[in-house]
């Protein structure tokens, strides 16, 4: 867990990768889960931010 | 002409083309082999999107073209509150999952079954790849007939094997079994595509690796988890990549199935997507609701394509 919050302090692609596809994972599951609709509603803003995210920091260096 | 064979090659051969071309260096000529290209794909695909977006943010109307005016996220805001744009997400989830689970696990085994050397192989595989090479909505229409309750084949081949009576259950028209209606078609139509590239994966492992394994005293199952399965792992994620992208904006097989009913359990984005921009006329919003779709796949496609080349490295 230090280790990826050291990744991330350091501006390690690793770890910022780690971190955009679980904003992306969440978000797709926000938006097609049955549960809860506030869900529902913030799903997008999460894909969109992990999807930006992913690629800008796929420009990183490892 | 001189006698000397070098020279006279010399002479032969054409000069280059950027010589022949004055003033151009490569690199110009490059740009002027690529630029065409370019040039195609921002305006088929690059503008397009962009204006995508811009309109994502108006209340614009293709049938009514003077008075568009910028709403900026209010479409979103409309999209994300609606219910039944929710319900839509779910269906295409449920529809996704289940699809590409089948195909895979139907599609592998078939590869690997028609990969061991039997007579008649190459009979069973354009047998088993015809149904992938049918018009979706022709496959659609017949599959309409079969499921049919009163004299549909699929309901006789269920009463059959369950002894369920065939008009007792309508496929296409049960809240519960349409979803699985489509998924059923869709697997049945796409499980061979999954099956070639499975197939291509199994046919390029060296016969060496088994033999070594078989040295080393491997049992078959474990050959099979530790050699065949890790090495076909980079085409089956492919093939998972295909089929998700693919059956995430499906759309003719289902409207000609089902139209999206009954009331709207089968009504995936796609089918919501074209309803909103072609009969409701709501450019707007439904550019709004293209443009998350957009958003999701392209998200999703990054991470399985990152992860599809770490499988590849290792």
């Amino acid at each position: 867990m230090s280790a990826f919050l050291k990744g991330l302090l350091q501006r390690r692609r690793g770890a910022w990768e780690l971190l955009a596809t679980i904003l992306i994972s969440l978000g797709v599951f926000m938006l097609m889960q049955p549960f809860w609709m506030m869900a529902f509603t913030y799903s997008f803003i999460v894909t969109l931010v992990g999807t930006v995210m992913f690629i800008v920091v796929s420009h990183f260096r490892e | 002409m001189s006698g000397n064979p070098i020279d006279r090659v010399a002479e032969a051969t054409p000069p280059t083309f950027a010589s022949r071309v004055r003033g151009l260096s490569d690199r110009t000529i490059a740009w002027l082999f690529v630029g065409p290209s370019i040039v195609l794909l921002l305006a088929v695909n690059i503008f397009p999107l962009i204006w995508t977006i811009n309109l994502s943010f108006t209340n614009f109307k293709a049938n009514r073209l003077r008075d568009a005016e910028y709403i900026w996220f209010q479409n979103y805001q409309r999209i994300l509150t609606d219910t039944g744009t929710w319900e839509s997400m779910q269906a295409t989830a449920h529809f996704l999952f289940w699809t590409i689970f089948f195909q895979v696990l139907i599609g592998f085994a078939l590869a690997y079954l028609i990969n061991k050397k039997f007579k008649g192989n190459d009979m069973w595989t354009t047998i088993i790849v015809l149904p992938m090479m049918l018009s979706p909505a022709v496959v659609g229409n017949f599959w309409t007939f079969l499921y049919q309750p009163q004299i549909g084949l699929f309901n006789y081949v269920v009463e059959f094997l369950t002894g369920i009576e065939a008009s007792s259950f309508s496929m296409i028209g049960s809240v519960n079994l349409a979803p699985w209606s489509i998924v059923i078609v869709d697997t049945w139509m796409w499980t061979p595509f999954v099956m070639l590239i499975c197939l291509a994966g199994l046919r390029s492992i060296p016969d060496s690796i088994y033999e070594a394994a078989e040295c080393d005293r491997a049992s078959k199952w474990r050959q099979f988890w530790t050699l065949t399965i890790p090495m076909v792992l980079p085409f089956l994620m492919l093939a998972v990549l295909f089929r998700g992208i693919e059956n995430f904006k499906m759309f003719d097989l289902v409207v000609q199935l089902t139209g999206g009913g009954p009331g709207s359990i089968t009504t995936l984005t796609s089918i919501d997507l074209k309803r909103e921009a072609f009969e409701k006329w709501r450019t707007g919003y439904a550019s709004a609701y293209a443009v998350i779709l957009f958003v999701t796949v392209f998200g999703l496609a990054s991470i399985y394509v990152k992860a599809l080349n770490k499988v590849k490295e290792r």
